[in-house]
């Protein structure tokens, strides 16, 4: 029998990202309505047809339901109760970096994404999201050059609207679900890229979004276009201050693929997960979903899940285009009374498609996590094939791990192969590592990682380090 | 009377795993130098008195005292133990995914450098250190890159503990069953390993039922232990007559003290 409580301290590091940005902001009044929308698309001087695709989404959100399928537990969300725009203030126009509130730059800065010119990263260009906007995006000169566009959405949708017009909700319908709906209704900014035809990406291009206020929520919305041959790696990060209350984060991320083109997304999610008794934290309710339109076009979603009260989120691909490939490679660790529904859904609709799915659960404390995933062959994708494979891992006695498959095939010529396995970390486990010298909580975080490892090597090389250090943070004292 | 003083010291040592007694009284004594070979029919203790000497969290030491170096060491940690010089070769190596066994033999190793005060290795030099260690075991160069012990065949896991013996140079060695499941070539090289590692400054206590194994390694003394004690200790040539008359004609031993 495992030494419970060695075994239980392994996630108590308190959360670095915890404090609040004392800065002044821009709200509008609580509530969500019409004119709320209307006010929100007059702010971001929105053309018509983007004003018509909010009101739109607003109707058909009024006449659906909250989903309740995951059977996640938590307090009914007033949505009347949440501030749909917050903005801090600065002037109008910013022609450049230097303009920023500098109190925002000092909070990126302390976030570990310096954005000034002197001191921004080298080799990735970052929008970052402060609340409902875009602060600063960095590298866009040297992005032009190529032809790349690299730039908040609201921007886009000012200099780019054929590219908005042409492909916004095309992936995910605003009638997709319920959150899908709230977010194509109120969406406030997020991140737009585009590749154009031939063209890989010369840098890594990322978005750091931050929540600052307490009772606003964050609606982002990012569409991410790779031309023909063309292909772009992609970085996420997250992460918010600690309230007592919950804040809801519903996102919408939209790729598209053409032709031989290959986008590789990669998130590390650490919202505020909440304290140790499940007080606080953000509900993390996010629709995800790429387009592999092209022939032999590719998506590959990564993520490491470690943050939020509530993680609702399934990365997903459409395989249209024949031959495209869909990937998935998942690290979802869960503490204390988090709680996680995630997985993706392969949709192979073209022939000989192809979709490889990797998802590692790590579910410590009183936490729920599961895997819920769909691996679909429609008639047309002959020659197609899945392979998934769903590992969870316990830690502690009171954790739970499930893992919900869902494998419709309407085309007999096509394959789909799923393993699954549930494993805890024995105690004898434990001691033969630490009779080799090696700590106890070294020896939880090395299992740990070598348990993620076919996901940690998917993912570029800062983040796999990074993500690497962030498990070992959020289990310690977890275990033992 | 030995000139040194001794390395490990076993005195009385009572000791229990879910409030059943296991050990009723063990004591022994350690002298570098010396190579003790404890023997003894399964379920009689064996392998408990190694995992407690290792800092096993699973059994409480009732009462008694285990001292290392001369001092007590019934509240260290199992890491503490292992980085002090302390090795127990596991009768079943487990198995551990996802961990590279490269990996994990350089963070050992470097653990126990550390509290040496020496330096650590970085990759690379680790790595010529390990490339002359796997010679003395015979190991391929492949084994390094797998999971630790996953996919191992027995033999294999026997000479991965050997390997880890001869990079952690401990000061006293507890080989539990080291010799069981191996083929004759296999036990001469884990032999011939064991004692290549092994000098006039440690101590060896090999867990054994077979002579075998000391027919290569000859034990200075030689223990046999029945339900938690040992109750008769002799020079090599006791393995010999126990050997011939097997572990019933020690039923009638009483304890000697």
């Amino acid at each position: 029998m495992v030494n419970e409580n060695l075994v239980k301290d392994v996630v108590k590091e308190p959360y670095k990202y915890g404090f609040v940005t004392d800065i002044e902001t821009e709200k509008i009044a609580k509530g969500l309505n019409e004119d709320i929308i209307r006010l929100i698309s007059q702010k971001k001087e929105e053309p018509k047809y983007l004003l018509d695709f909010r009101l739109k989404a607003f109707k058909k959100w009024q006449k659906m339901d909250e989903p309740d399928w995951a059977g996640l537990g938590y307090k009914q969300i007033d949505y009347q109760d949440i501030i749909y725009y917050s903005a801090p203030k600065q002037k109008e126009k910013i022609s450049s970096l230097d303009e920023v509130d500098p109190k925002l730059l000092e909070t990126f800065d302390k976030l570990g994404i310096p954005l000034t010119e002197q001191k921004k990263l080298t080799n990735v260009a970052v929008d970052a999201v402060f609340d409902s906007v875009s602060i600063a995006t960095t590298f866009r000169e040297e992005l032009a050059e190529h032809g790349v566009i690299f730039c908040s959405i609201s921007e886009a949708v000012k200099n780019h609207s054929e590219l908005i017009e042409k492909y916004l909700g095309t992936v995910v319908p605003a009638s997709d679900n319920y959150f899908a709906a709230l977010n194509s209704a109120v969406f406030s900014d997020g991140s737009f890229v585009y590749i154009p035809k031939g063209v890989t990406c010369p840098m890594d291009l990322s978005s750091y979004f931050r929540i600052n206020s307490g009772d606003s929520g964050q609606f982002e919305r990012t569409l991410i276009i790779a031309e023909e041959s063309s292909s772009v790696s992609y970085l996420e990060g997250c992460t918010a201050p600690m309230f007592d209350t919950n804040t809801l984060h519903a996102a919408v991320v939209e790729l598209i693929a053409l032709d031989d083109a290959s986008i590789k997304y990669s998130t590390v999610q650490n919202w505020y997960a909440g304290d140790e008794e499940g007080v606080g934290g953000i509900f993390n309710f996010v629709t995800k979903r790429g387009k592999c339109l092209g022939k032999r076009s590719k998506i590959s979603w990564s993520q490491v899940e470690t943050g939020s009260s509530i993680t609702w989120k399934y990365p997903s691909c459409l395989l249209l285009g024949e031959e495209s490939v869909g990937e998935f490679y998942s690290v979802a660790l869960t503490n204390n009374l988090q709680q996680a529904d995630t997985g993706t859904k392969m949709i192979h609709i073209g022939p000989k498609t192809k979709s490889t799915i990797v998802s590692k659960g790590i579910s410590a404390g009183n936490s729920i996590n599961s895997y819920r995933g769909l691996v679909k062959m429609g008639t047309k994708a002959a020659g197609s094939r899945n392979y998934s494979q769903c590992d969870s891992m316990l830690i502690g006695d009171q954790a739970s791990a499930n893992t919900f498959p869902y494998i419709n095939s309407q085309q007999p010529n096509s394959e789909i192969e799923h393993e699954a396995s549930t494993c805890r970390i024995s105690e004898d486990q434990l001691f033969y590592l630490q009779s080799r010298g090696i700590e106890f909580e070294e020896a939880v975080s090395m299992m740990v990682s070598g348990f993620c490892r076919d996901v940690f090597n998917q993912l570029p090389m800062e983040f796999a380090a990074e993500a690497d250090k962030l498990l070992a943070l959020k289990l310690e004292g977890s275990v033992g | 009377m030995r000139e040194s003083d001794p390395i490990l010291e076993v005195e009385n040592l009572f000791a229990s795993t879910d409030n059943l007694p296991i050990l009723k009284g063990v004591s022994l004594t350690v002298y570098p130098g010396e190579i003790h070979a404890i023997m003894g029919r399964n379920g009689c203790g064996k392998s408990t008195l190694s995992k407690i000497i290792a800092g096993h969290p699973s059994y409480d030491v009732t009462s008694g005292d285990i001292k290392f170096s001369g001092k007590n060491i019934n509240s260290l940690e199992p890491e503490e133990r292992s980085q002090s010089g302390i090795f127990l070769g596991f009768q079943y190596p487990i198995e551990i995914p996802g961990v590279s066994n490269l990996e994990f033999l350089r963070v050992s190793t470097n653990a126990r450098r550390k509290f040496l005060n020496k330096e650590e290795l970085d990759t690379f030099d680790f790595e010529e250190l390990v490339k002359e260690k796997l010679e003395l075991v015979k190991m391929d160069h492949a084994f390094l890159s797998r999971s630790v012990n996953q996919g191992f065949s027995g033999g294999e896991k026997k000479r991965n503990e050997i390997l880890q013996m001869a990079l952690l140079e401990p000061k006293i060695a507890i080989l539990d069953e080291t010799d069981s499941g191996l083929d004759i070539d296999a036990l001469r090289i884990v032999a011939s390993g064991i004692k290549k590692i092994s000098n006039a400054k440690t101590g060896i206590i090999l867990i054994t039922h077979y002579q075998r194994l000391l027919d290569e390694i000859e034990p200075t003394y030689v223990h046999v232990m029945a339900d938690g004690q040992i109750i008769k200790t002799g020079g090599s040539d006791l393995a010999l007559e126990l050997e011939k008359k097997g572990y019933e004609w020690t039923d009638n031993f009483v304890k000697e003290t």
